[in-house]
């Protein structure tokens, strides 16, 4: 037993055991302090325990109730509300949206199903990535200049009107901190994640798709609009919906492009979700309106309140939030795993 | 006969300008990304090197040395003080503490996943990292200031018998690297996964144990992929923004004191943005020069990485 070799064998395995303990323990840290914090947020939130309780008195209130959900911000904390932000954040999203997945999955149509290998070609992958790696603040400061400001090319703030049937779309010129700057911003944000996801979902089309496509007299584009795209949807839409839950949660460049942080009216002056359909002229209000989002809403309410109970206050929002991102997360999980069982080549 | 293949003729030309057209627009998409790129550097280049027209540009009123040396930030503060270094100090402390939390713990990640962890367990917890990397970084923030500073780094503080900020280096810093443990470990795991099983059933034969085997062989031949991982989520915690503004705080100080307030590039900007700065002025101005920096630096940290992974990239067949 007192062998060298066998006991340096044996501090060989102990090293190892070792290790593989580490590793383990390693990979598990960041979720359980996740958990952890997790925990920590939803007790704040309905008030059950408070281990940093900031307003004394008020430290077993449950937060998390339908007042945060349907009233307008508010100084007192028991009133206050994030209604403004939930739609600020529906409409922005959506215009984001709007924006960024033709733009994206255009593009990646472009290099996976046209472009030549070539130094153009290369030139553009390289720069896709390199933009995915570019940091959102900068984002910020590129839309802060080139959709607020306009590069100062508009002096005299002027609007141009264009008649919409229902009434008439305005466009400030230049766009100011309205819902069109940061819809665009966000839109040039999530583009490179769009385009990336989009080639993926292409490529993942099999070759003898489009050779049989091709084979019966279809052109190009229609292999493309009609198999192709079809084939590569759920991959897309994933790859979109991941992207969109990332616009959500961005909030510096959103200040940067100046989300209003006290607001106290929902995008276009709307009173309720009614509106949209018993007063359709609403909806061309809003791309010119001033909004606040709700992870903006949330910022402040942690920083930027004096009363300490706001932090409270923003625990539950941070609360609505994540279900929100959770829920997206769980639908593109469900398009992937439902579709991709379904087209299996 | 003879015009009904005239049509078809017409058709087929009509199809073809068609066709024609849709590959152009779908160019134009594509160069969408180029043109985003140029258009930050435009903006970041005549707002503070050279100015457009008769405005005039940051650097046309700071000179370059003095933004490199002055010891001060202090942009609203009389004429004015620019000097970086407060602002880099600042984020290099959350970047410095961020790293070393989040590259440990994530090339660790890696490892278990890539070489212990069963198919099962694997697709139990990437999913899980999946949502690390998908919480906002504002939740981060307030986790770091809500949570992290009162309940960790206070009492930490008072052992050590160091005064803590509520805003604080270390609490901002420890957020950001729990932030790039999925980046590097999902990065990192993917080179790992690259190398061929050959290179692995090698090394047992010859009576490596699972250790010697991840660490002396497969780490070892997925090196330059794994650099470039941890360029990346650098690269990342230097850009982060939201997280740093809550929980580092925005006083600008060099300061050796991870427990003491600090102001990272990126909270310098969010915090001049918001302020009532007046368009023109040289303290709005002063956050592109702020941007230019940061842009440069990750920009280069981001060309790095990749040259790296293409340079040194083992080619197993």
């Amino acid at each position: 037993m007192s062998d060298p070799y066998y006991q340096r064998l044996q501090r060989r395995h102990l090293t190892s055991k070792i290790f593989a303990g580490v590793c383990l323990i390693s990979t598990w840290f960041g979720l359980v302090v996740l958990a952890v914090l997790m925990t920590g947020l939803v007790l704040k939130a309905t008030g059950t325990w408070d281990p940093t309780s900031t307003g004394a008195a008020k430290a077993t209130t449950n937060w998390l109730t339908p007042t945060l959900l349907t009233h307008q911000v508010s100084s007192d904390p028991e009133n206050a509300g994030m209604i403004a932000s939930i739609w600020g954040t529906i409409w922005l999203i959506l215009m984001t949206a709007i924006l960024s997945v033709p733009m994206g999955v255009g593009a990646a149509v472009y290099l996976e199903e046209y472009a030549r290998e070539n130094w153009m070609t290369r030139f553009i992958r390289l720069n896709i990535s390199n933009l995915a790696g570019v940091p959102s603040i900068v984002f910020g400061i590129l839309g802060l200049t080139a959709f607020v400001r306009m590069f100062g090319m508009f002096p005299n703030a002027s609007a141009i009107g264009i008649p919409m049937g229902v009434g008439m779309l305005k466009i400030p010129l230049p766009f100011g901190k309205t819902l069109i700057s940061g819809a665009l911003t966000l839109a040039l944000l999530i583009l490179p994640i769009v385009i990336i996801a989009s080639q993926e979902a292409l490529r993942s089309v099999p070759q003898s798709i489009r050779h049989a496509a091709l084979a019966i007299g279809a052109t190009k584009w229609q292999t493309i609009w009609h198999q192709v795209l079809p084939a590569s949807l759920p991959g897309i839409m994933t790859g979109v919906i991941l992207a969109l839950s990332r616009a959500i949660g961005e909030t510096a460049p959103i200040i940067v492009v100046g989300a209003v942080s006290f607001i106290s009216f929902n995008p276009g002056y709307m009173e309720s979700a009614t509106d949209l359909v018993s007063d359709p002229n609403v909806i061309l209000q809003v791309p010119a309106s001033p909004y606040t989002v709700m992870p903006l809403q949330i910022y402040n309410w942690v920083l930027n309140s004096p009363n300490p109970e706001f932090k409270n206050v923003a625990s539950a929002a941070i609360v609505v939030l994540l279900t929100v991102l959770l829920l997206m997360n769980g639908i593109a999980v469900f398009i992937r795993n439902h579709f991709s069982k379904r087209l299996d080549w | 006969m003879k015009s009904e293949r005239h049509s078809l003729a017409a058709k087929t030309s009509v199809r073809r300008a068609w066709e024609q057209f849709i590959q152009f627009l779908l160019f134009v998409c594509a160069f969408i990304s180029v043109v985003t790129t140029g258009a930050i550097i435009f903006v970041l280049v005549t707002e503070s090197i050279v100015g457009l027209g008769d405005s005039v540009a940051f650097f046309q009123q700071v000179s370059l040395w003095n933004f490199l040396t002055d010891t001060k930030w202090a942009p609203q503060y009389g004429a004015g003080e620019f000097g970086i270094l407060p602002l880099l100090v600042g984020t290099m402390w959350v970047t410095g503490i961020a790293a070393i939390i989040g590259i440990p713990f994530g090339l660790a990640t890696a490892i278990y996943l890539s070489e212990y962890a069963s198919p099962k367990t694997r697709s139990i917890i990437k999913p899980l990292l999946e949502i690390l990397a998908g919480i906002p970084t504002v939740v981060y923030g307030y986790f770091a200031l809500v949570f992290i500073t009162p309940l960790v780094i206070e009492p930490i503080g008072r052992f050590l018998g160091i005064q803590v900020d509520t805003f604080n280096a270390m609490s901002a810093g420890i957020v950001v690297g729990i932030m790039i443990i999925p980046m590097v470990s999902s990065l990192s795991e993917d080179v790992l996964r690259a190398v061929p099983r050959g290179l692995r059933e090698a090394g047992y034969a010859l009576g490596s144990t699972r250790f010697d085997v991840s660490v002396k062989v497969v780490l070892p031949a997925a090196l330059s992929g794994v650099l470039a991982s941890f360029l990346l989520a650098i690269s990342r915690a230097l850009g982060e923004t939201m997280a740093v503004t809550i929980a580092g705080g925005v006083r600008p100080t060099i300061t050796m004191n991870p427990f003491s307030q600090i102001c990272t590039m990126t909270s310098n900007i969010v915090s001049m943005a918001g302020s009532d700065s007046p368009a023109g002025s040289v303290e709005y101005r002063s956050i592109y020069a702020v941007a230019l920096t940061l842009f440069v630096i990750t920009f280069t940290m981001n060309v790095l990485s990749q040259f790296i992974l293409n340079k040194y990239r083992e080619v197993y067949q």
